[in-house]
């Protein structure tokens, strides 16, 4: 059985101002090394729960979380809905990455946009930033569209290409897990099998957990699949097993198309 | 039948409405040209007012605008970034905002009575720091305004994207939302710019006038505008049409600025 | 550490407004005491304005000729101006094409940037000799500071309602159009009250900023304490009575001055306040 790396127990949440909770008592295993993918119709909560992986919905106030979520490391276990100290949120930031729907380039240069992360964590030797920049190009596959250019500015580029410079601004951090909040849904066809193929690459390094509302990108990329329902973590499962053979009717409604 | 006369009729008016206020700006352009263009000689712009030129009072009136800017673009941005930034939508920052744009359509002439109060009276003369506080209270409020709703264009995933590695709040805020939003601001400081340095009424009582060239703040100041109201007032021809080189100049340099930071925006958007 | 600072910075920066205006009610109240004691509400309505020569502490000051000189010359610019200004607007969101609206637009916003004393140059000595020809009088005088205010006025009160008649979903006028609606109902049935919160919002605001007009209506008005008989009379209004005699004031007659400026501020105040308050509805958080 493959390690933890992160789980949440009994994780419940709901938003400020409101009286239902979005995540009902929600028990999710992630996986070392492998790539996890959350599904389920709008409103299900996948996005919410991916984004309490980072503890991003503390930018908002007033939201209201229960349970656990704990992240494994070297040092045991670690429930980091307990951080409070902003010091601590940007360290838990600086392990867990996320990528968004829409392609975020800052407004500078190729170069500076990947060293952003590294500058932030108190990165000061200028070869040091240059070797990791490089290394997070080439393993977001889009060194050589940039290496003549890294000094020109990163909003001259295409939406496939800006995304791939925004997962290579995350690795440069070398997270240890790495959060997709539908990354390919605003992209064509061609840049979208790119980034696939390019998540598939990062598992060896990065866990991953990825939202996503194309069935088909979960069964053709994850190891495991969570299937969410109005709040609900319905069935999980490997993701061969799930999709092959669901265990529970909303499930297989959802995987064949009856709704959603 | 009716029905189509009507709105024939409104449709003729509206466009008649559009011409008219367009030939009201031909019409003080070329006036200004006419009477501003013939009365410039080189001396106007190498002579102070007491010498029959204008230049200490393009000289001053710059000072001055410049040195508000100085004042009000840092405390109006900080504003604006704590409005859009910090407050959370609060029921303080609602209340802030209003505040900030009733000031920016309050009478002028009260804040350079306020100005008066404070700065001048207590400090037993008119002086060229009255003038700066007084034009710097002008700009504030817009700088606010627009620092504030530039911000609010800029998409809140850059905001998580940068959080999401690990940034702290005044970092993102400075190294990637201004700078997102910097055309849009940098437009609004230049319009603004233009807005004060033609003003006059909150320099009347703060920093008055003086013909000659000085840059000591502590006594009255030259000003372009003010220089304006006074000269054409007096009745002779040669003062006359210093007021008018003047204000032809004046209107250029407002002209030019405006239609800079118009531009700057053109290309972006 | 810097994140800290930064942020109450800000904050003191944010409250810098409100102190401002708690300080201006502050500081008028406070130099007009003297005359409001003196004259209290009865100043509103005494026409004499005279300082006594030798006591600065006496005289007698009345507000009424300056405040009806405002409330005049700032409804004759309304009434002039606003169907100017929905007209430009008309023009700019539902007339105009293309390729026109742009300059247009620019035109406008170029008239709103000419400085006010620049209006008053050219109202002095190009616009004043053309208003004495055609209606009498002296040239300088009630009406001539109403058009010119007007014109001042008008592109404000333009931008604003153009903005928001720009708001209108285009389906909303389609679905008009498709039922045969002329141009001019469209705009009369659908955009009009549509877009009715940001226009009359546009109207009070423009209000607003007539009244604390100075610099061109100093030039225009006349600057002669008397009520109009004829709209073509000279007068004063409360900016021009400021603009002129303050510095000159002493004691109580600048004590009065204060009440006037008071009482300015409290009513232009309210107005943009009320004008908010009907964009509050629209405006974006």
């Amino acid at each position: 059985m493959s390690k933890l790396i992160m789980e949440t127990k009994d994780f419940s949440f709901t938003y400020a101002g409101v009286d239902t909770p979005s995540l009902k008592k929600i028990n999710l295993p992630i996986k070392e090394s492998k790539i996890t993918a959350l599904i389920g119709p709008s409103g299900c909560g996948k996005s919410t729960l991916l984004r309490a992986m980072n503890r991003i919905h503390d930018l908002y106030p007033n939201n209201k979380y229960e349970g656990e979520i704990n992240l494994y490391s070297a040092n045991g276990k670690e429930n980091i809905l307990n951080i409070k100290k902003e010091n601590d949120f940007i360290k838990l930031r600086q392990r867990v990455g996320m990528i968004f729907q829409k392609p975020t380039p800052f407004p500078m240069s190729i170069f500076d946009n990947v060293a952003y992360g590294l500058k932030l964590a108190g990165v000061k030797d200028k070869t040091e930033i240059q070797e990791r920049v490089e290394n997070a190009l080439k393993s977001s596959a889009i060194w050589n569209e940039t290496k003549d250019r890294l000094h020109t500015s990163a909003l001259g580029m295409s939406g496939g290409q800006q995304q791939r410079l925004c997962i290579a601004r995350a690795v440069a951090l070398k997270p240890e897990i790495m959060l997709f909040d539908e990354p390919t849904s605003a992209l064509d066809p061609i840049s979208t099998s790119a980034i696939e193929e390019l998540i598939s690459e990062l598992k060896e390094e990065v866990s991953v957990v990825i939202v996503t509302h194309n069935m088909q990108q979960a069964s053709r990329l994850s190891d495991y699949t969570a299937f969410m329902y109005l709040g609900d973590l319905i069935e999980y499962d490997k993701t061969d097993i799930m999709f092959m053979n669901p265990k529970e009717k909303l499930t297989e409604d959802y995987i064949t198309g009856r709704f959603g | 039948m009716n029905r189509l006369l009507l709105n024939k009729i409104i449709l003729m008016l509206s466009t008649l409405s559009a011409i008219i206020g367009i030939s009201f700006l031909f019409w003080i352009l070329a006036t200004l040209t006419y009477k501003g263009v013939s009365s410039i000689h080189l001396s106007t712009f190498s002579q102070d007012l007491v010498n029959g030129g204008i230049r200490n009072l393009l000289v001053g009136q710059f000072t001055m605008a410049i040195i508000a800017s100085l004042i009000a673009v840092p405390l109006g941005m900080f504003a604006g970034i704590w409005l859009r930034e910090y407050s959370n939508g609060s029921k303080l920052a609602s209340i802030i905002r209003n505040l900030s744009d009733v000031m920016m359509s309050a009478p002028s002439i009260v804040i350079g009575v306020f100005v008066y109060a404070l700065f001048v009276a207590p400090f037993g003369g008119y002086n060229g720091f009255a003038g700066i506080i007084a034009l710097a209270i002008m700009m504030i409020p817009i700088i606010i305004s627009t620092t504030d709703n530039m911000l609010a264009l800029v998409p809140k995933e850059l905001r998580e994207a940068g959080v999401a590695l690990g940034g702290s709040k005044h970092k993102i805020i400075l190294q990637i939302v201004i700078k997102s939003a910097k055309v849009g601001i940098t437009t609004g400081v230049l319009l603004s710019f233009a807005r004060i340095i033609g003003e006059t009424a909150p320099l009347l009582f703060t920093s008055a006038n003086s013909q000659f060239f000085t840059m000591d703040l502590t006594e009255q100041f030259p000003s372009l505008t003010v220089s304006i109201y006074n000269l054409a007032t007096y009745p002779d021809e040669a003062s006359r049409e210093l007021a008018w080189s003047a204000s032809f100049i004046l209107t250029a340099i407002v002209l030019i600025i405006n239609l800079t930071g118009r531009y700057m925006t053109r290309n972006k958007k | 550490m810097g994140g800290r600072l930064f942020k109450n910075f800000s904050f003191f920066s944010a409250t810098l407004s409100f102190f401002i205006l708690i300080g201006i009610f502050s500081i008028l109240f406070t130099y007009a005491q003297d005359s409001i004691h003196h004259f209290g509400f009865d100043f509103l309505g005494g026409e004499i304005w005279e300082a006594d020569e030798d006591d600065e502490d006496i005289g007698i000051f009345g507000g009424f000729i300056p405040i009806v000189g405002t409330m005049l010359s700032t409804t004759i610019a309304m009434i002039i101006a606003t169907p100017l200004a929905m007209g430009i607007a008309i023009f700019l969101t539902e007339i105009a094409h293309k390729t026109l609206i742009k300059p247009v637009s620019i035109a406008i916003e170029l008239l709103a940037a000419i400085p006010s004393i620049i209006y008053g140059m050219w109202g002095l000595f190009y616009f004043a000799p053309i208003i004495q020809s055609t209606f009498g009088g002296q040239g300088v005088g009630l009406l001539t500071a109403g058009i010119v205010l007007a014109i001042m006025i008008i592109p404000f009160m333009a931008a604003i309602t153009r903005d928001s008649m720009n708001t209108v979903p285009d389906v909303l006028k389609e679905s008009a159009y498709a039922m045969g609606a002329t141009k001019f109902e469209v705009i009369k049935d659908v955009v009009m009250p549509y877009s009715k919160g940001g226009i009359i919002g546009s109207i009070i605001l423009a209000l607003g900023r007539a009244l604390g007009e100075t610099m061109a209506v100093a030039f225009l008005i006349g600057s002669v304490m008397q009520i109009p008989s004829k709209i073509t009379d000279p007068t004063t209004s409360i900016p021009v009575l400021l603009a002129n005699n303050f510095s000159e004031a002493q004691g109580l007659e600048m004590s009065s001055m204060y009440y006037l400026a008071l009482i300015l501020f409290i009513v232009s105040f309210i107005i943009i306040s009320v004008a908010k308050f009907y964009f509050l509805g629209k405006k974006v958080k």
